[in-house]
């Protein structure tokens, strides 16, 4: 028979019974670990969100606070550039200062050099030159450079007008001004006693000149009334040879002083 | 030959006997608990999960997927005697592989109790969910002239059920025994094979023809 009705209420009964043991075992156990799990996934992306709120405003936090400090480091850096720029506009004026100081003192220094090294030329080529004339006089006609000059002067004042004379006479003070003879060398008693009977003739000076010896005065003799000279000197001819000297080698300047410094500095 | 496993008896006293529709199904209850038992034991509810917990998670939101996608809003109410059905059904039908093994579902016994299930849980539901007057109604509806209609309708889907799960395994039971008199080999595991798919074929449509039936109770409500 294919219905059995005993099989059948056992088969209801079993089935009601699997019915009670898989929602005890499964369906429960297994909806139970489901929702479980969706709780905590919702927990865990509840907590996400939160989390990425809190990530969102600290974000914008770190934004703000950046503008903050991008805006405060470019307004130092402006401030810093505009106090750079005047600071180095500061020192290129001092060191333009400085350069021009000594630039100036250099130059200064340059034109000293040069001033006593033409002084030393001049005044060794006036020794050079003294010499040599001394010497050439001396070879030549047996005679005295400063015996030569002495008389040159000796005929200036017997060529002396009888007003400047007097003149002269008059200036001469034994005591308060005594007349003054000043030469580059010292000169001996003749000579010395020359210029005196010159001075007895001429002008009637009975006193005893002073007699100076002025290194500077190379060549030649001058004699000093009070604020008159009369005198006899090769610095005229010095003169000319000064310029010529000049001419020769120009006083540096600063547009050729570079080429004068350079060779110093090297 | 034996149609069912109705004609094995094991054991009988006066009514009461055990044959081999009852044993099978016994056998089918026993692994369905036993698997479920061995597997819920170990339930985890992190993120990671055993391969057994997946797969009855899948198996059990699938169920109540297919419910709510029937129509019934609240499937977790429906998820035990539906999913019961399939799970019972697809066991039953997936034991054909084991040898000698005769499912319980080739028994019209146990394809009329099933049926004489939905046939019980159908209204029960409806009436739980509306009420009995309104259910009641339900039978009066478009016009009380389809009232015998309705109650026709109501036994026959129900034999319909029942006939239609114990033709479909009972022949392929048969199908299976006739080949393995004529070609012993190939044939009738080629045709087990086939018995296995349209066993789940059939576990399918039988539950999802009992949720159809409870939700056509139920949706007036609902609706």
């Amino acid at each position: 028979m294919l219905l059995d009705g005993f099989t059948v209420g056992a088969q209801l009964v079993n089935f009601l019974l699997l019915v009670w043991l898989l929602k005890r075992f499964l369906y429960r156990p297994i909806l139970d670990a489901i929702a479980t799990r969706e709780q905590r996934i919702a927990a865990q992306l509840q907590d996400a969100e939160q989390q990425k709120a809190a990530a969102r405003l600290e974000r914008e936090d770190f934004q703000h606070k950046n503008e903050v400090f991008n805006e405060e480091r470019e307004s130092l850096v402006r401030k810093m550039t505009a106090e750079v720029k005047l600071e180095r506009l500061r020192l290129l004026e001092e060191a333009r200062t400085a350069a021009a100081t000594l630039r100036d003192g250099f130059t200064e220094k340059l034109k000293q050099e040069w001033q006593a090294w033409q002084r030393e030329i001049i005044q060794r080529t006036q020794r050079e030159v003294f010499a040599m004339t001394r010497r050439t006089l001396q070879d030549l006609a047996n005679a005295n450079l400063e015996d030569q000059i002495l008389a040159v002067l000796i005929r200036r004042l017997h060529e002396l007008d009888p007003a400047e004379k007097a003149k002269l006479s008059t200036l001469s003070d034994a005591a308060a001004h005594p007349v003054q003879v000043r030469s580059g060398t010292e000169l001996n008693p003749v000579q010395r006693d020359l210029i005196q009977a010159a001075f007895a003739e001429t002008l009637g000076i009975q006193s005893v000149p002073r007699f100076e010896t002025v290194p500077e005065n190379l060549c030649g003799i001058e004699i000093v009334f009070d604020g008159h000279k009369i005198s006899w000197s090769v610095a005229d001819y010095l003169a000319t040879l000064e310029q010529s000297l000049r001419e020769l080698v120009p006083e540096p300047s600063p547009s050729n002083m570079e080429q004068h410094a350079l060779p110093a500095t090297v | 030959m034996r149609l069912s496993g109705d004609e094995l008896i094991f054991w009988q006293y006066e009514w009461v006997k055990l044959n081999g529709t009852i044993a099978s199904t016994w056998g089918v209850i026993l692994f369905l608990t036993m698997g479920s038992l061995l597997i819920t034991r170990h339930l985890t509810s992190d993120i990671t999960i055993s391969r057994w917990q997946c797969f009855l998670e899948i198996l059990v939101t699938g169920i109540v997927k297919q419910i709510e996608e029937v129509g019934l809003r609240q499937p977790q109410k429906y998820l035990g005697f539906i999913g019961t059905l399939f799970l019972f059904i697809a066991g039953a039908n997936l034991g054909t592989i084991i040898p000698w093994f005769e499912p319980p579902t080739g028994s019209l016994s146990t394809t009329a109790a099933l049926a004489i299930c939905v046939f019980i849980a159908v209204p029960m539901y409806g009436i739980a969910d509306d009420g009995l007057l309104n259910y009641l109604k339900s039978y009066l509806k478009p016009t009380f002239i389809m009232l015998p209609f309705n109650i026709i309708g109501e036994v026959s889907r129900t034999l319909a059920l029942a006939i239609r799960l114990f033709g479909n395994m009972m022949s392929g039971a048969m199908i299976v025994g006739i080949l393995l008199t004529i070609a012993p080999l190939i044939l009738p595991m080629l045709m087990t094979a086939l018995g296995l798919l349209t066993g789940m074929v059939q576990a399918y449509i039988f539950s999802i023809l009992a949720t159809v039936y409870i939700a056509a109770a139920t949706r007036t409500r609902e609706a």
